[in-house]
């Protein structure tokens, strides 16, 4: 640092010096240290390519050290235009995509139909953890969307008053529920780690699309089968991402952060923010209009025999295994 | 109308600080927060300066663009102004400005951050001119009493200088002129995308 500002001092003394000559100042002036040897704002932006121009004061409020900060007009951009269009084109995206797979596809029906027998799929304990992530998940992804796009969408027509007063509360329920939510995530991560490394099954279940094509067969899987898995990781992963990088904007400037930590943390909330809405949508689709008989194995708890052998037919055998060679008919849930 | 602008010449300010408690005690800005303050580069080495440094009030202020609920205003002076009545103290405005005028009181836990406060070119808010209302919120309206913002107008080097851009760059040009060097206008090629040349 003390190379560069001497490199700075002798250009701009160079500089003025020669400023001077040419008009044949009587003054003389000093290469170094002078009243000449000044830096310029814009020899320091060209010097430091848009890094922080701080010096010192002497106020309490260190941070008010920084005197120009050029990276805020690059995450402006960023947030009034890329996270705009990647949020659009994601969201809407995958909003586009499940119209058309929903109007080819229609709903995946039970193809052997209801067996009448159940089993039980998801626990009590799964089935909290489920929706303590997935209702604070909601909300966190409205309350969420409404800084990037409501001043868009929702301000025209609720008015300024309207819409700040829903966009402060809107920023406590995404401040606060963020706690909620992370324990959902954690505890999903512990609960469900077991079954989600890969197996053998899930390049099958890759090779034959899933079996979501029409007539495409059913792919083995245990009680997750790869795509699950794939959601399952995002969520962990790219929840764990989401928590970190909120908590850092949540706590502004604590335990040394600084501006440019925290407008880092916004670009990778707001994109990861946004992918992480675009593929619930799927996985709501797929969990209740998508798919027969999928949806109450986070009602009560428990699925058709025969929708379970279709769609986890590995994870029926390995019930049955357990349970002396049968499919165990669940007259109550287990809780 | 005029386009009002901030300009500090750094070959002046002789960082006394005077600007930034006379700023405080004419807008009673809340405690922690300091709506102007000044910087020192090379401190206690040569090529010293210090810079007095407030909200720029920018031409397409980078804070107005971000903010999701559009509390921003520019009024016809060019002076950039808030309404703390719609702010919702997300602090996305302080991630974008160039020059870390936005600041927020804490209020309740963690971080909390209360209505957004910086300078307001003692310009007061939306609230009518002169308001009670509008003291408490924003400070005094100096503009509208037809006088200049108080940091600049007590400056005792006189390197602090408020109003007009075009009249205070051409009042700097004329000192750069006469006596041979300036450290330029700081803070102009990032609020303004100008620079005086001198």
């Amino acid at each position: 640092m003390a190379r560069l500002f001497a490199h700075i001092r002798f250009v701009a003394g160079a500089l003025a010096l020669a400023f001077l000559v040419a008009l044949a100042a009587p003054a003389p002036a000093s290469a170094q240290g002078g009243p000449t040897a000044a830096t310029s704002e814009q020899q320091l932006l060209q010097q430091l390519k848009g890094g922080v121009i701080a010096g010192q004061v002497s106020i309490p409020d260190k941070k008010a050290a920084n005197l120009i900060h050029p990276a805020g007009r690059d995450w402006r951009t960023f947030h009034t235009v890329t996270l705009k269009w990647i949020g659009g084109v994601a969201i809407l995206g995958m909003l586009a995509l499940l119209v058309i797979f929903y109007l080819w596809r229609g709903t995946i029906a039970i193809e052997g139909g209801r067996s009448g027998r159940k089993i039980v799929r998801f626990n009590g304990f799964e089935r909290f953890t489920h929706w303590l992530t997935a209702s604070t998940f909601v909300i966190l992804g409205i309350t969420g969307l409404n800084i990037t796009f409501g001043r868009a969408l929702v301000l025209p027509w609720l008015g300024p008053e309207a819409f700040s007063a829903w966009s402060e509360w809107a920023k406590y329920a995404h401040n606060y529920l963020s706690f909620a939510f992370t324990i959902g995530v954690v505890l999903m991560f512990l609960m469900w780690v077991g079954q989600n490394f890969p197996t053998a099954a899930d390049i099958t279940w890759f090779k034959m699309g899933g079996g979501m094509g029409k007539g495409g067969g059913h792919a083995p899987a245990y009680k997750f089968n790869a795509g699950q898995k794939l959601l399952y990781w995002f969520v962990v992963l790219g929840g764990a991402a989401m928590i970190i990088t909120g908590y850092i904007l949540i706590f502004p400037f604590y335990g040394g952060l600084t501006v440019g930590n925290m407008e880092l943390a916004e670009v990778f909330h707001g994109v990861i923010g946004v992918l992480f809405v675009a593929l619930i949508l799927a996985h709501i689709y797929l969990g209740t209009l998508g798919m027969e008989g999928a949806f109450e194995s986070m009602v009560d708890g428990t699925v058709d025999v025969n929708w379970a052998k279709e769609h986890h037919s590995l994870w029926v055998e390995e019930q049955m295994q357990q349970t002396g060679g049968k499919a165990r008919p669940m007259a109550t849930p287990a809780e | 109308m005029a386009r009002m602008k901030f300009l500090c010449d750094a070959d002046r300010c002789i960082e006394c600080n005077a600007c930034v408690t006379a700023c405080k005690n004419e807008n009673d800005v809340p405690w922690g927060i300091n709506r102007r303050r000044v910087v020192t580069l090379n401190d206690g080495k040569p090529g010293e300066r210090s810079v007095s440094m407030a909200c720029m009030h920018c031409t397409d202020a980078p804070c107005a663009a971000v903010c999701p609920v559009n509390v921003f205003y520019t009024t016809a002076d060019g002076v950039v102004l808030h309404s703390k009545d719609l702010c919702i103290g997300c602090g996305y405005c302080f991630y974008a400005c160039p020059f870390g005028a936005p600041q927020y009181p804490k209020v309740g836990n963690f971080g909390s951050r209360g209505k957004m406060d910086k300078c307001t070119y003692c310009a007061g808010g939306p609230e009518a001119d002169g308001s009670k209302e509008e003291y408490e919120k924003y400070g005094a309206n100096r503009l509208a009493e037809g006088k200049l913002p108080l940091c600049a107008e007590m400056c005792s080097t006189k390197a602090l200088l408020a109003g007009d851009g075009e009249v205070i760059a051409q009042i700097y040009k004329e000192r750069v002129s006469k006596r041979g060097y300036g450290s330029g206008a700081w803070g102009w090629q990032t609020a303004y995308r100008e620079s005086i040349a001198t």
